[in-house]
């Protein structure tokens, strides 16, 4: 075995691996070093997920401050913020009295922008449908299994119905989407509101569940004779058709930046905690809603550096100012002055050791 | 003239062997249709700009993996530094005290191990390590992960360690090296094609691991080198961009599955190679 | 005067060496000896080094009764609240913070059931195939390193690939059925679980197969048997307790797969109601709420539902494992 003897005492292998070892090692441990790599670290919301994908990648250029937020759902940005384990959440759910009281400091709900949950859906030919609130509530009750079934086809005389059943797709996980949207079939159902009532995270009565409103997407894309509530912005990138909705004031209105502003232009209380479902705009689209980033009022906890604390406020005065120009292009409703206005003294009310960080 | 019940045997003797033949055959399959599928839809995408460039935001055309490869690597070298000198030790202490009680229940410690399903290590990484740190990072991706490799390469180790003669021990013991020294310098060494077999199994096995890392590693559309932040892997890119429903990310999880996959097969190879070469036959 | 040979180390000392062990044996013996003299000074005591193997072994110990107890700890306010009737609980309300394990414990056991049953077929094959008819040659070295590839493509591989392979033709035949067409569900998650636990059992029922003694089937053969009854009546029921052992292995990791099935199982967390529902296991339930549950009930309870899942398999995995050592097969 002198061959063996040779490669392993001798010098050309082992220095090899000895070096690629020193150098991961180093490069893992060398990187721990960088302390003055700025990273915020956020979680939440699907709903707004393109908007804060584009918006932090302009921050980054512009700023070389990197904002990692993970599109985990509107149920995981609560939980992460409760448990400390990111500097903000997102989420279009707003946070119950129980999760208020878990996280025991008060937290505020910044609002970024208004999206609009559509109902996408696959049948052939891609016909543009219109939905009435009793009819919603009913399908995804699972009490209308057929889109031919009479009351469909009366809403939408010019078009033909196939004798399909109708799969229902839902979320899997805990979601500010769902909860914008059973918000509304609350308020237009008296049966949803017993039955299944309002949150991010339902006992849905029938249906395929899909994680995040992508998987939602993902699931009715390629599933004929499906139906699933998304963002805008999702049923838009893949060319998915979505229906109008007959509002409170009884016009069909389509989902558009548009509707969705008029929807939002109502009145703002102080800590932006508003819902717009159901609105009583005449041109407004029935089931819109903010979205919020959710931070701690008081940033001194579990060792957050002054230095972090700064840099989360004015990420957050970026995203509600110039931040705002990239949300028109992906059919988002930028915040309106009223909106910027409640943001800007929401933010300006963050502190650090209870001094205000920003003036 | 043979008789009916000898033939009916016959026939049923060779239709048994066909049978057992065409479903032998028939469960390689899958094999190949996953190979066929990954490189057909995967090569494609390869270019010097998929491997070196970032991901681009939300519904834009392009990008690249390369913050999933580092991360990859990073995560690797963690779980390595964690468990390899751990798994070690308690190889040897399994083979050199194989006869006592203790070494029986820290056997069956390993065997339990080994069989937990990856996401309940995932549990167990994020109360030990995200909720104290306050924060998701790739170090506690990389605990995770040697958590799973520990039982790989202690067993590896002490098979190894058991198939190497007592002579060689007893020979270095006679010539007055040290009981230290003799572990470490002559047994080791002479299990290293072993030990290293199983070494490489282990990483090739939690490269491709991704439950534990969804609340651990997290993900990131930034490049990382700091293992105290989170941290992108290449089988986290490929779950979240395979149940989105944007066909570029499809694209792009072919493509990242064609790396992964080259990845974890040439590991499986090399090791063949390496236990080939390095074997030390007694 | 010491008589000097080859690198400067003593004749007698190689006479010694020479004694214990064959010629390229002593090479290596005598420059493992000139360094480990010569080389840099390590300065362990047998005593230190002995208590640090004990107190590797006692890690690896005290580590697995550290997962268990921390699993039991996070638990403990889902089990004061629901007690046992969690597991049999039906609902998973999040809303009304009522949880039940039922849907989830049915739905792993269809689907790993399921799987297990379809992959014995193959895996069975497998083992027949290579431990009697090829024992050796190309043909069994190729399907042996195929099989091995199998086990090593990652588990979101295969969930890959069972989403945009396998989903589309199971729709299809939905269709075709007139059934739901969700895709996904507890019988894609069976397809694509069952390819994946074929290695486990396939490898140790080989080995099993294998190793039945030859004197038996000469006897049965020198009787007039033909191969398959010799197949059937000497070598399976002799090697009966080691494939049910590599089974149950292949069961263990079925029940505890978590990524492969959380692509292509539908999550919908009612008990599924046929072989085309969509369903959850115990372990994709987890994969898809834990990061979001909000509440200590909720996160609590999924946290039960993993040690659930942490005592069967250990038990599955503990059995398999006893009766593969008591077959004197070594530890796999």
């Amino acid at each position: 075995m002198n061959n063996f003897g040779k490669s392993l005492l001798g010098l050309g292998m082992k220095k090899v691996l000895g070096l690629i070892t020193i150098l991961l090692i180093s490069i893992v441990l060398g990187g721990t070093g960088h302390a003055k790599d700025i990273e915020l670290i956020g979680a939440g919301a699907t709903f707004p997920y393109p908007l804060y994908s584009k918006m932090f990648d302009v921050y980054n250029k512009e700023y070389a401050v990197k904002v990692n937020y993970q599109a985990i759902g509107s149920g995981g940005g609560i939980r992460q913020l409760i448990s400390k384990t990111v500097d903000f959440g997102g989420s279009d759910a707003m946070m119950s009295d129980k999760d208020l009281a878990e996280a025991s400091a008060p937290v505020l709900h910044v609002p970024t922008c208004a999206g609009a949950v559509v109902l996408t859906y696959n049948l052939t030919g891609d016909p543009r449908l219109g939905f009435t609130p009793d009819v919603i509530a009913d399908i995804f009750l699972g009490k209308i299994s057929k889109w031919n079934d009479r009351r469909i086809s009366a809403i939408n005389p010019g078009v033909k119905l196939p004798d399909m059943n109708i799969t229902v797709v839902h979320r899997s996980d805990g979601s500010g989407t769902t909860f914008i949207f059973s918000d509304y079939l609350g308020k237009v159902s008296a049966e949803w509101k017993e039955k299944v009532g309002t949150g991010p995270s339902l006992n849905w009565p029938a249906g395929l569940g899909g994680k995040g409103n992508p998987g939602v997407a993902g699931l009715v894309k390629p599933t004929p004779g499906s139906i699933g509530y998304v963002e805008l912005i999702y049923a838009l990138q893949n060319k998915m058709p979505y229906g109008m909705v007959k509002n409170k004031k009884g016009k069909f209105v389509d989902a558009t930046l548009a509707s969705t502003s008029k929807a939002a232009d109502t009145n703002l209380p102080d800590d932006m905690k508003v819902s717009l479902t159901d609105t009583d705009a005449p041109e407004g689209y029935p089931i819109s809603g903010f979205t919020w980033i959710l931070v701690y009022k008081e940033q001194n906890y579990a060792e957050k550096s002054e230095g972090k604390a700064k840099e989360l406020v004015h990420l957050l005065w970026w995203m509600t100012h110039e931040g705002q120009k990239n949300a028109e292009p992906l059919e988002y409703a930028p915040l309106s002055k009223k909106a910027v206005e409640k943001a800007e003294k929401l933010i300006k009310s963050v502190t650090y050791n209870g001094k205000p960080m920003m003036k | 003239m043979k008789e009916p019940a000898i033939r009916r045997r016959i026939i049923a003797d060779k239709s048994f062997k066909t049978i057992v033949v065409l479903l032998a055959f028939a469960s390689i399959l899958p094999m190949f249709f996953i190979l066929f599928f990954i490189i057909s839809k995967g090569i494609s995408v390869i270019n010097w700009t998929f491997l070196t460039h970032l991901p681009k935001p939300v519904g834009e055309i392009g990008g690249g993996i390369s913050n999933a490869i580092i991360g990859t690597l990073m995560l690797i070298t963690v779980s390595i530094i964690f468990s390899v000198p751990v798994g070690v030790l308690a190889g040897v202490f399994l083979c050199e005290y194989r006869k006592g009680r203790f070494a029986y229940f820290v056997k069956l410690a390993i065997e339990t191990l080994q069989g937990i399903p990856s996401i309940v290590i995932g549990i167990i990484a994020y109360i030990w390590l995200v909720l104290p740190m306050g924060s998701f990072s790739g170090l506690s991706g990389g605990v995770a992960l040697a958590l799973m490799m520990l039982p790989v390469i202690i067993t590896a180790t002490e098979e190894t360690l058991k198939l190497i003669p007592d002579s060689l021990r007893e020979g270095s013991l006679a010539l007055g090296v040290s009981y230290p020294r003799t572990i470490l310098k002559v047994v080791l060494p002479a299990g290293l094609s072993g030990i290293l077999t199983g070494i490489l199994l282990s990483v090739a096995r939690v490269t491709g691991e991704t439950a534990p890392l969804l609340f651990t590693a997290f993900g990131s559309p930034f490049m990382n080198f700091n293992i105290l932040k989170p941290i992108n892997t290449l089988p986290l890119m490929i779950f979240n961009y395979a149940t989105s429903p944007y066909t570029e990310w499809h694209t792009l999880a072919w493509g990242a599955s064609f790396v992964l996959v080259v990845f974890v097969l040439g590991l499986n190879l090399f090791t063949k190679v390496v236990t080939r070469k390095w074997k030390v036959q007694f | 005067m010491i008589e000097k040979g080859r690198d400067n180390v003593s004749v007698e000392l190689r006479q010694q060496l020479g004694l214990l062990t064959d010629s390229s044996m002593e090479d290596f013996l005598v420059r493992i000896h000139r360094r480990t003299m010569a080389g840099w000074k390590f300065g362990l005591s047998e005593s230190f080094f002995r208590k640090i193997l004990y107190v590797a072994g006692t890690f690896v110990l005290v580590l697995l009764i550290a997962i268990f107890l921390s699993l039991v700890v996070a638990s403990i306010p889902a089990i004061r609240h629901f007690g046992v009737g969690f597991l049999f609980g039906t609902t998973w309300d999040p809303v009304r913070g009522e949880f039940g394990a039922l849907p989830f414990v049915m739905g792993t056991l269809f689907v790993s059931l399921l799987a297990l049953a379809i992959s014995t077929v193959f895996s069975l094959s497998i083992s027949i195939f290579l431990g009697e008819y090829f024992r050796g040659g190309a043909v069994s070295a190729f399907i042996t390193s195929v099989i091995e590839l199998l086990a090593g493509i990652p588990s979101v591989i295969y969930g890959f690939c069972g989403l945009f392979l396998l989903v589309p033709v199971v729709r299809a035949l939905e269709i075709k059925l007139n059934v739901a067409p969700y895709g996904v569900g507890i019988l894609t998650s069976s397809l694509v679980l069952a390819v994946m636990i074929i290695p486990y059992s396939a490898s140790i029922g080989r080995e099993v197969i294998s190793l039945v003694p030859s004197d038996l089937k000469e006897a049965a053969f020198s009787l007039g048997a033909t191969r398959f009854e010799v197949i059937r009546k000497v070598v399976l029921p002799y090697a009966r307790s080691g494939i049910f052992a590599g089974i149950l292995l292949s069961l263990g990791r079925a029940l505890g797969e978590t990524m492969a099935v959380t692509m292509v199982i539908g999550n919908s967390n009612f008990i599924p109601k046929g072989i085309f529902s969509p369903a959850n296991t115990l372990a994709s339930v987890i994969a898809n709420e834990f990061t979001e549950a909000t509440g200590q009930l909720y996160l609590s309870s999924l946290v039960e539902l993993g040690l659930v899942l942490f005592m069967v398999t250990t038990v599955i995995n503990i059995f398999g494992k006893v009766i593969i050592r008591r077959m004197g097969m070594g530890d796999k």
